[in-house]
């Protein structure tokens, strides 16, 4: 009895700070500005739209991986596809759920186009490291 | 017998827990952050432990079941300073430091005596039931404490990025190893799967206060109400 109530009380409050862990990445992500040459790449200027996040996404996996954002982009694929889950179902019949829905997508874009702006700079890094080596 | 994966996690795990510590020492920031590095630095030593009983004996020996299960119970009992180290951050302005450490060494003693209560009348194998029970319910008053801790930072404004992300990652890991406790309990036929997840769930923790630390400035700010609203 007790272990079954744990699990169901777990299981609720992991998927709640779950969410709420993403959207903290995603905020601190948000009021980072892309650099014109990013911007150009992706497509996305200021304000991000859910339809960009594979495209985006594609192009972060062309860049070499830095370990310490492998774990963030992670968590925040698993996010979008939980969004992706909630935006075929109940936001279906809620307006004011799918409006929030494409708004956390575009968002969730946004911070996969920050952390391509930080691979490419570490890309840039490492190649200049080379050169004067 | 080892099998590549194994090793990989065992190796990750250390690798993660040191750059905590490696990451605030390059960011100055060891003594600001002292509860949740010196859970780190004694999680460093837990895990190279754990790893070596692990090459000695393997996975699903006795030996290193008993050895993980006390050393993760230990370290429990550590990270529930990191909390309140969190909890004193927080309250930091209201003085009320002693309250919050007696609070905590009252509830730890008081889960300790819970769970002696329920195992001693349910089993013959007491002090094995007793330190797996103890896990479960420790990491779930853990939950429950760091819940409350997000409360409090959303109620009082709270806008540190830093100690935001602390809380929300504590609070994903606390969950996640109180529901895998859970579930072993309810279907002891699944343990010897879900045993096999409590190494990656560990690697979550020090991977996401490293990425805090070392990403996240320290005066960094954002609202903590805005990520709880969700429309209705």
């Amino acid at each position: 009895m007790m272990a079954a109530i744990i699990l169901v009380c777990s299981t609720v409050l992991f998927l709640q700070f779950f969410v709420f862990y993403c959207r903290s990445l995603i905020a601190v992500s948000s009021k980072q500005v892309l650099s014109p040459e990013v911007q150009d790449v992706t497509g996305i200027s200021r304000t991000a739209s859910g339809e960009d996040f594979a495209r985006v996404m594609q192009l972060l996996q062309l860049c070499p991986e830095r370990p310490e954002d492998r774990k963030s982009i992670r968590a925040i694929g698993v996010y979008f596809s939980l969004l992706n889950f909630l935006r075929s179902t109940i936001a279906r019949m809620v307006p004011s759920m799918r409006v929030w829905t494409e708004s956390e997508r575009g968002h969730c874009a946004y911070f996969a186009a920050v952390a391509l702006e930080r691979r490419i700079s570490f890309s840039r890094d490492m190649l200049a490291q080379q050169m004067d080596a | 017998m080892l099998g590549p994966v194994d090793w990989i996690i065992s190796l990750l795990s250390v690798l993660f827990e040191a750059s905590v510590v490696v990451c605030s020492l390059r960011r100055k920031s060891f003594r600001r952050h002292f509860f949740l590095n010196l859970y780190m630095s004694i999680n460093v030593l837990v895990s190279a432990g754990q790893f070596r009983v692990l090459m000695h004996y393997g996975r699903s020996s006795l030996e290193y079941r008993y050895f993980y299960f006390y050393s993760e119970a230990l370290l429990i009992i550590v990270l529930y300073f990191a909390l309140t180290g969190l909890y004193l951050k927080v309250f930091e302005e209201m003085r009320v430091e002693r309250y919050v450490r007696l609070g905590a060494v009252l509830l730890l003693a008081g889960t300790a005596c819970f769970t002696y209560a329920v195992v001693s009348q349910s089993s013959h194998r007491m002090l094995t039931y007793f330190v797996f029970e103890l896990s479960q319910n420790l990491y779930f008053v853990g939950l429950v404490l760091t819940y409350a801790l997000w409360g409090a930072i959303v109620k009082l404004k709270e806008t540190r990025a830093l100690l935001v992300q602390f809380v929300l990652s504590l609070g994903v890991y606390f969950s996640a190893y109180a529901a895998s406790y859970a579930m072993s309990n309810l279907r002891p036929d699944l343990y010897s799967y879900i045993f096999r997840l409590f190494p990656i769930i560990g690697c979550l923790l020090p991977l996401a206060w490293a990425y805090a630390i070392w990403r996240v400035p320290e005066d960094a700010r954002l609202a903590p109400a805005r990520l709880a609203v969700v429309p209705r």
